[in-house]
């Protein structure tokens, strides 16, 4: 296992087209990173570069305490699973799983007790002779780990593994992923656009928007703290509310919103959409009447409300409140946090 | 559920297939059975008497050295033209595969020989290597090499089968373009990671992925081999020397047309019928079921 650190990695095709604009990160020993990201935001891009599969224009990145930019993949000692799983068709699950141990010139025996360790772990004993279109998309998914795992690297690389799954499968092979990090402790990079693995697998995470890193940190760091407006935006379902208020822009979660009296009321919100989702209920609207209580500017923007399942909702006028304390401040034109 | 056109009528169906029927009837089911036919019949050269011998021809021929010799040329022949035809595009096919710049260009340009007539190409070739005039002989010659495929068996073979290469070459390169462009850039990658260099991907990875590939074009080639090549050897060495080219589809050619033996061409050629047939149901059985995992 070895530490991973991203120094000012950049990443351009052509002069004029620059897709990392400079990233920069120590990942610890032994730690889980999430790369999130909307898709063409460059996440993959960066995994790939880690991977030694895309160039690195500038920059440095090393693994352990070998700087890896000029290392072919296989001398880099990682391993990858990729969104597609990349199994050789026409090899069995244990010849896909072994593939990368024989060209390594391990023992016979050794490879053997190193597969069938790892399909232990995975489930997959039964599976050894099968070639891989015999087998499920989850089946391929572990397969793919399994690959990964056999070769006891110093990294792994997760690109999208799960986003060919079913909604199921995926709650169920996150945890997967959880435990067998626990197990082995292996350093990982993980890129998803999905903020709820983020949110469940990341130790720290890192919010990259077009080619730049947003923000860096723990999950519920990031979410009780976005550093811009596209991480406030990004993460959360539904994104957190922007409201323009005096000259700055007002930041409110939607769970952070709850109904109140005309007279205590901080937001006046003209609700259209109402979405029961059982637990709670999400409502839609715009702010209304800008003269009002609470109508210090913001008319016409979108909010949304994280309600509890017992208000009653209705379309039309709902008075809001909130707590000051959870209330977050951005710059209009930069869009970053503004403290205090 | 296929969702099937149903004719009330009882003749239309069989009035739109007929022409299909027809010509299948009359350029190939006649002309086969013609020579089924004749391939029983003993005729003297001037085509005045004819007379039924039975299987005489197809024994005669078994007992010919000269026949079974051609068969030999054939294998040989047509090993070499698949051989080397698919191991040469393929090679080509892997580098165009990296080419990431003219692309198009490199493609366009190498698809072209198949656009050229047989005949045309052994007449290039014959040229080429022509043992008096030939670029190709006065250069051999510069290295000490007596290049005379007139006289020389094995150099006439050598002549066909350039020839013949050079000219399916562009088939094979497009199949195997192809072939190599349908596998997912994330399997050699996945490879690359797992240690493997780029020669080691190839023959592990990526070869086994192109086997229908090169299974179907393997049976195409040897078929092109048996027959489509009849024009470059009659443009080139027609048979020689002492029939060291002479292979079946020629001879068929050369004994009933020149010869004028029709009997016995009828015959050779009712062999080389089954041939095909032969390689027709392997391709078919092999490809269906595809050759790969």
């Amino acid at each position: 296992m070895a530490a991973v650190s991203l120094r000012n990695v950049r990443k351009s095709y052509t002069s004029d087209l620059q897709v990392i604009h400079g990233v920069s990160m120590d990942i610890a020993d032994g730690e889980f990173i999430v790369i999130l990201g909307p898709s063409g935001c460059g996440k993959s891009t960066l995994l790939r570069m880690v991977a030694g599969l895309e160039t690195i224009t500038a920059g440095e990145i090393t693994i352990g305490d070998r700087v890896v930019n000029n290392l072919e993949p296989k001398d880099r000692d990682i391993a990858m699973v990729f969104q597609n799983y990349a199994l050789y068709p026409h090899m069995s699950v244990y010849d896909n799983m072994s593939y990368g141990l024989r060209i390594r010139g391990l023992s016979k025996e050794d490879i053997s007790q190193r597969v069938k360790k790892a399909a232990d772990i995975l489930e997959l004993s039964k599976f050894l002779d099968r070639k891989p279109r015999a087998l499920s998309g989850g089946q391929r998914q572990r397969v793919a780990m399994g690959r990964a795992i056999v070769r006891e690297p110093q990294v792994f690389l997760f690109d999208e593994p799960l986003s060919n799954l079913d909604a199921k499968l995926r709650v169920q092979m996150r945890g997967e992923l959880q435990a067998l990090h626990r197990r082995l402790g292996t350093t990982s990079l993980f890129v998803t656009h999905d903020q709820v693995e983020a949110m469940t697998l990341a130790q720290r995470m890192i919010v990259m928007n077009a080619g730049r890193a947003e923000q860096i940190g723990a999950p519920l760091e990031v979410y009780a703290k976005p550093a811009t407006t596209f991480v406030a935006g990004f993460i959360g379902s539904p994104p957190m509310n922007l409201i323009p208020r005096d000259g700055k822009l007002l930041g409110i979660r939607p769970e952070h919103l709850e109904p109140c009296g005309e007279a205590e009321a901080m937001l006046s919100v003209q609700v259209d959409l109402i979405e029961p989702l059982g637990a709670d209920t999400l409502v839609y609207g715009h702010i209304g009447d800008p003269g009002g209580n609470g109508g210090n500017g913001g008319a016409g923007a979108r909010v949304a409300a994280r309600l509890h399942a017992s208000v009653d909702a209705r379309t039309g006028r709902l008075p809001l409140r909130y707590d000051t304390g959870n209330v977050h401040w951005f710059d209009p034109a930069s869009g970053k946090r503004i403290e205090g | 559920m296929e969702k099937r056109v149903v004719f009330r009528s009882a003749w239309l169906p069989y009035a739109l297939v007929a022409p299909q029927i027809a010509i299948t009837v009359v350029f190939f089911f006649w002309p086969a059975a013609q020579a089924v036919w004749y391939s029983f019949q003993l005729q003297d050269a001037f085509g005045l008497k004819t007379q039924f011998v039975g299987l005489q021809n197809f024994a005669a021929l078994f007992k010919d050295g000269n026949y079974l010799d051609s068969f030999r040329v054939t294998a040989v022949f047509s090993a070499l033209v698949a051989f080397i035809g698919i191991a040469i595009s393929l090679l080509l096919a892997a580098m165009a595969d990296r080419v990431l710049r003219g692309a198009l260009a490199y493609k366009t340009l190498l698809v072209w020989p198949y656009a050229v007539a047989p005949a045309v190409a052994g007449v290039l070739w014959a040229f080429l290597f022509a043992p008096s005039i030939g670029i190709v002989t006065y250069v051999l010659k510069g290295f000490g090499v007596d290049w005379n495929w007139i006289l020389d068996g094995d150099q006439a073979m050598l002549l066909i089968v350039i020839a013949s290469v050079w000219k399916q070459i562009s088939y094979n390169f497009l199949f195997f373009l192809a072939g190599l462009q349908s596998i997912p850039r994330s399997l050699i990658e996945a490879a690359a990671i797992d240690g493997a260099g780029p020669t080691r991907r190839f023959w592990t990875v990526v070869f086994p992925l192109l086997s229908p590939t090169t299974f179907f074009l393997l049976v195409v080639n040897v078929v092109y081999a048996f027959f489509d090549t009849f024009g470059v050897i009659d443009a080139t060495t027609q048979g020689g020397p002492a029939q060291a080219t002479q292979i079946l589809v020629y001879k068929v050619y050369h004994d009933g047309v020149k010869a004028a033996d029709l009997g016995s061409s009828s015959a050779q050629s009712v062999i080389l019928m089954f041939i095909v047939i032969a390689l027709t149901v392997v391709q078919f059985r092999f490809i269906e079921r595809k050759v790969q995992y």
